[in-house]
């Protein structure tokens, strides 16, 4: 396959925060046949920053989870610029726990600058939300598939990609924390966002050399923007033939490859 | 020249300093102070009460004016809560690499191993508690603040893998920074990985106890560390996800003192007890052999 965009890591971090960047509202209805939204965690509220619900793709009935990012100010004030509080997490391991009840495959999607640091998250436990998500979703005993559709930013985002299979768009970028907060926290000066993203390792070819990500989406020629429903397409595709392929695995095999997918990710020499 | 006439030094030259200085703000680190001899004396960042190391020392480094327990180093928690001598320790020789070629990074860990004695920031090892047998991972903060890398997750998943083959509970008594940014993804990714372990480990129906010391944050606070079936923290300790000055810089105001301390993560809860340090041995081995036999 030709490789139509080259773009450097800050390139890519420009056109994921382009103002016209399809978000998971975009795509939906174009990779989905139907989608019937589901709200709230049953424990505290419903966190407009993820959404989830039941979709079917070829007929094949799906769980849908989703990080949603605003394509206007009144949309990014509903859900908060990306970043899920902890109901948010909560929200989606309840579908999650459902999908398995109803053997129905996972498909997250994953967009989010990171989990949001706020007073109230953290007095609702922000990293438990996080955490009780990896856990469960490492056992979880259905196919899962997540999709890195722009920024995966942090534990925020690690939090919908414990999968058997992770693809990510072709200019999207998952990180360990924003490119700024690196170098504020590395360099003292969160200036040098260009320095950090070149340095970082954060590019859909950086995640599948280390072994973080299975696949990448090709996105139209100068990035999503320009042709969603091309985007949409190529993800639509993605999905029904990884589906096809993890659902007539043996549940216990996928938990293992599942587990082992992370196990061996670390770089590590023993004296 | 007498311990008491080191004393007065140590009193006088920090005396040279105003108190006012110190007043407005207990997280900042204790540059802009007079230069006080870091080893004779320990400032309490939370009461901001001076004592002489040997007095804390005699205390088990808790501080005695508002009981905030103090960082330990792996080492010398080991001590406190293993049997004698019943320690014996995993993957001592386990050494990381520099998985995204960031600048610096070997010689940071060479100068950091020279300096502490470590080889990373944990410490993980099987030993005995008043007889009870069981795997026990310590994080030692003076090692990069005790972030997570690709030695940090694998050591931690090795330990809860061993645990779950022989049958052991396992305790972790946490400090972490969070991820560690100089392995990029990669040290995203141990998130998932000693969380997948404790899941198996779960599932085998074993134990597993965490111990929140100071300061736990961050990506471990969003993995292993929350996911004990019993959660223990030390009095005063730091527990968070985000960090303090993100948050204040998000909302513009300053945070009540006892934010994400050990007392805020009990009332909102997230912790199961908070347990002071002179008991903590025996807290444990009487939650371990209340389990003994649940494990079947």
């Amino acid at each position: 396959m030709e490789k139509l965009n080259k773009f450097t890591p800050y390139e890519r971090l420009e056109i994921v925060r382009h103002k016209g960047r399809p978000t998971v509202r975009d795509y939906i209805p174009l990779i989905f046949d139907e989608f019937i939204e589901m709200h709230g965690d049953r424990l505290f509220g419903d966190d407009g920053a993820i959404m989830g619900g039941i979709a079917s793709i070829n007929g094949i009935p799906v769980t849908v989870i989703a990080e949603v990012k605003g394509r206007n100010i009144n949309e990014n004030k509903e859900c908060n610029f990306a970043m899920p509080n902890p109901e948010g997490y909560r929200k989606a391991l309840r579908l999650a726990k459902q999908a398995e009840k109803f053997h129905r495959p996972v498909i997250c999607f994953i967009d989010t600058p990171g989990a949001f640091a706020g007073v109230d998250a953290e007095k609702r436990g922000q990293g438990e939300a996080i955490a009780r998500n990896l856990m469960e979703f490492m056992r979880l005993k259905t196919p899962i598939i997540s999709i890195v559709l722009g920024e995966g930013g942090s534990g925020g985002a690690l939090a919908l990609g414990v999968c058997d299979c992770l693809a990510v768009l072709e200019n999207s970028i998952y990180s360990v924390i924003s490119p700024r907060g690196f170098a504020s926290i590395l360099w003292k000066d969160s200036g040098k966002e260009k320095e950090a993203c070149s340095i970082m390792k954060v590019t859909a070819e950086d995640m599948i050399e280390l072994g973080v990500a299975e696949k990448i989406i090709e996105e139209p020629l100068g990035g999503a923007h320009n042709d969603v429903s091309q985007t949409a397409e190529n993800i639509a595709e993605f999905l029904y033939k990884t589906l096809n392929k993890k659902m007539k695995i043996d549940i216990d095999v996928l938990l293992n490859e599942r587990y082992t997918k992370f196990r061996k990710i670390g770089e590590f020499e023993e004296g | 020249m007498g311990l008491e006439d080191l004393f007065n030094v140590v009193k006088t030259r920090f005396n040279v300093n105003s108190p006012e200085d110190d007043k407005e703000d207990g997280d900042r680190p204790e540059d802009t102070a007079v230069q006080v001899p870091e080893d004779l004396v320990f400032k309490c960042p939370r009461c901001l009460n001076v004592i002489m190391t040997d007095e804390l020392e005699k205390n088990l480094k808790v501080c005695p004016q508002c009981n905030y327990h103090s960082r330990l180093t792996a080492p010398e928690r080991i001590k406190l809560i293993a049997d004698k001598d019943s320690f014996k320790e995993f993957d001592a020789d386990m050494l990381s690499k520099n998985p995204i070629d960031f600048p610096g990074y070997e010689t940071k860990q060479q100068a950091l191993r020279d300096s502490t004695g470590l080889k990373d920031a944990v410490i993980t090892g099987e030993c005995t508690i008043r007889g009870e047998r069981c795997v026990m991972g310590v994080m030692d903060p003076r090692y990069m603040m005790a972030s997570m890398g690709s030695v940090v997750g694998e050591k931690i998943t090795r330990a809860f893998e061993f645990a779950t083959e022989n049958r052991l509970p396992v305790i972790m008594f946490t400090a972490s920074g969070g991820a560690r940014m100089q392995e990029g993804i990669v040290s995203l990714m141990q998130m998932a990985k000693t969380s997948g372990a404790v899941a198996r480990h779960s599932d085998a129906g074993l134990l597993y106890i965490t111990v929140i010391t100071d300061p736990t944050t961050g990506g471990v606070t969003a993995s292993f560390a929350s996911l004990g079936d019993i959660i223990i923290a030390e009095p005063k300790v730091l527990i968070g996800f985000a960090g303090r000055r993100v948050i204040e810089g998000t909302i513009r105001q300053r945070l009540p003192d006892d934010f994400q301390s050990a007392e805020f993560a009990l009332e909102h809860g997230f912790a199961d007890m908070i347990v002071e340090r002179k008991s903590m041995r025996r807290t444990i081995a009487h939650i371990l052999k209340l389990h003994k036999g649940a494990e079947i």
